[in-house]
C-alpha cells in the first residue's frame, strides 16, 4: 500500500493529477491511499514552490504541472 | 537545431522520433508562414462575400475584424509555443535555487527576469510565495518575481506585437520589468518581513528539499509547447475575439476628440484615473490589448494607455484576495501603493516623452 499525497489548493490540475494517480495505480495493480493536501501551510512544509505536487511515501517526487504518465508509473512502482 | 545537441537517453532509439518531430515542426512552421502571408487576401475575400460596401464604416470594421482575429491568434500560437518550450528549462524550484542567497539589487533584477521565464499560474502564487520566503529569499526579491510573472507575459507581448507594433511591445517589456525591479527593491528596503501572516513566518524549510529533476527529451519539450498552446490559447481565444470586437466598436463609434480629451496627454489626471479604474477590472491581457490598440488609434496617450493596461494586469483584486492568505492587509496596501506609484511613473514618463 503506497501512501500518495497530492499537494495543491484545489485547482483543476490538482484534481487531474489525483485522477492520474488513481488511474496509474489501478493499471499497475498497486494499492494506493491517495490523500489531497489543500492547506497552504501543510503544502509549504513539503518545501515545494509550485503545485500540484506529488508525495509518495513521504518523498516529494514531483512539483508543478502534470507529470508524465511514464514517470508517474515509475514512481509508483519504485 | 541539430539532432546532435539533443541529449540521447541510453538504450532508447531517440534519433528517429526526433527527426520525425523536427520534420513535423518544419512543416507546421512552413504552413504557418504560408497562411500568415495570405491573411489580407483572405480577409478581403471574406468581406467581399458579405453584402456590405467595403468603403463603408461597417465594411472597414469587418475587414479589420477578419484580418486581426486570425493574425493575432496565429501570432499568439507561435509565441506561446516558443515560450512553452523555453519554460520547460525552468521551474519555480530551480528559480528558487538560483535566487536563494542573492542580495537585493541584483536579486531583484534576476527575480524579475526569471518571473518572465518561469512557468507560473496564479493558483500557484501562494505556494510559490511561501516557498520563496521560507527558503530565505528576501521579501523584496520575491515581490519582484511576483510582480513581473503575471504582468510581463507572452500573451500580453504577443498581442501588443500583433496589434500595436513591436516598439510598444518592447517598451511594455522593458518598463514592466522596470516596475517589477524597482517596486520589489523598494518593498525590500521598507523591511516589512514582520508584516507577513504569523504562520508564514514560522515556516522555515530552508529550501532544502530538492525535487528530482525530471529529464526531458527534445520531443517532451515540444509536446509541452503544444500542451501550453492548447491550454493558453484554448483559454484566451474567446477573450481575444471579444476584445477585438470591442476594439472594432471603439474604432467605429467612439468619437476621436472625446478620447483625446479623456485620455490624451494633456489630461494629466487621466493617468491616475486609468490606474484606479484598472484595479477592480479583472481581465487578462487577451481581452485588454485589442481595446488598448483601439484607444491608441483614437488618440489616447501611450503612457495613459500603458498605465491602464499594467494596472489591469498587475493589480488585480482576485490576486490580492489570494495573497491575503499570506500577507497582512498593511502589506497588501504597501504592495498596491508601491506598484501603483511605479505604474503612474511609467504613465507620466511616456506621456512626457512621446508628447
Amino acid at each position: 500500500m503506497k501512501d500518495v499525497k497530492v499537494l495543491g489548493p484545489g485547482c483543476k490540475r490538482c484534481e487531474a493529477v489525483e485522477a492520474m494517480v488513481r488511474t496509474a495505480a489501478a493499471k499497475l495493480g498497486i494499492g494506493v491511499k491517495v490523500e489531497k493536501v489543500t492547506d497552504y501551510a501543510e503544502i509549504a512544509k513539503f518545501g515545494i514552490a509550485s503545485t500540484p505536487g506529488i508525495v509518495i511515501d513521504g518523498k516529494v517526487v514531483h512539483a508543478g504541472g502534470l507529470p508524465k504518465e511514464g514517470a508517474l508509473e515509475a514512481w509508483l512502482r519504485a | 537545431m541539430s539532432a546532435e545537441t539533443i541529449p540521447v537517453r541510453r538504450g532508447e532509439p531517440r534519433r528517429l522520433p526526433n527527426l520525425k518531430w523536427i520534420a513535423g515542426m518544419g512543416a507546421a512552421l512552413a504552413a504557418w508562414g504560408a497562411a500568415y502571408s495570405q491573411l489580407v487576401a483572405v480577409s478581403e475575400w471574406l468581406v467581399s462575400l458579405l453584402p456590405v460596401d467595403r468603403a463603408s464604416h461597417l465594411g472597414a470594421a469587418l475587414a479589420f475584424f477578419f484580418y486581426d482575429t486570425p493574425k493575432v491568434l496565429m501570432l499568439l500560437t507561435l509565441i506561446v509555443f516558443a515560450m512553452g518550450v523555453v519554460r520547460s528549462y525552468f521551474s519555480p524550484e530551480k528559480t528558487r535555487a538560483l535566487l536563494a542567497g542573492r542580495r537585493e539589487g541584483l536579486g531583484n533584477v534576476m527575480a524579475a527576469g526569471l518571473g518572465v521565464l518561469t512557468p507560473f499560474c496564479s493558483c500557484s502564487a501562494v505556494p510559490l510565495f511561501i516557498g520563496f520566503v521560507s527558503a530565505g529569499i528576501p521579501l523584496g526579491v520575491t515581490f519582484s518575481f511576483l510582480i513581473a510573472a503575471p504582468m510581463v507575459n507572452e500573451v500580453a507581448l504577443a498581442l501588443l506585437f500583433g496589434l500595436v507594433g513591436w516598439k510598444v511591445a518592447l517598451t511594455y517589456l522593458g518598463f514592466g520589468l522596470g516596475v517589477a525591479i524597482i517596486a520589489g527593491w523598494v518593498i525590500g528596503r521598507l523591511r516589512l518581513e514582520g508584516w507577513l501572516q504569523d504562520w508564514v513566518k514560522d515556516i522555515r524549510t530552508g529550501g532544502g528539499i530538492v525535487v528530482p529533476d525530471e529529464r526531458m527529451s527534445f520531443v517532451d519539450r515540444v509536446r509541452l509547447g503544444i500542451e501550453t498552446v492548447r491550454d493558453i490559447v484554448g483559454r484566451v481565444w474567446i477573450w481575444i475575439i471579444v476584445g477585438i470586437a470591442a476594439g472594432a466598436l471603439i474604432h467605429g463609434y467612439v468619437p476621436a476628440d472625446l478620447m483625446v480629451r479623456i485620455m490624451g496627454a494633456d489630461a494629466w489626471w487621466s493617468v491616475p484615473a486609468a490606474v484606479l479604474i484598472g484595479i477592480p477590472m479583472y481581465t487578462n491581457a487577451a481581452g485588454i490589448v485589442p481595446v488598448v490598440e483601439a484607444l491608441l488609434g483614437k488618440g489616447a496617450a501611450l503612457g495613459t494607455t500603458l498605465a491602464f493596461m499594467m494596472s489591469v494586469i498587475a493589480l488585480s483584486l482576485p490576486e490580492m484576495i489570494i495573497l491575503r492568505k499570506v500577507l497582512t492587509l498593511r502589506l497588501i496596501a504597501v504592495f498596491v501603493g508601491v506598484v501603483g506609484t511605479g505604474i503612474l511613473a511609467v504613465g507620466f514618463l511616456f506621456n512626457m516623452l512621446f508628447h
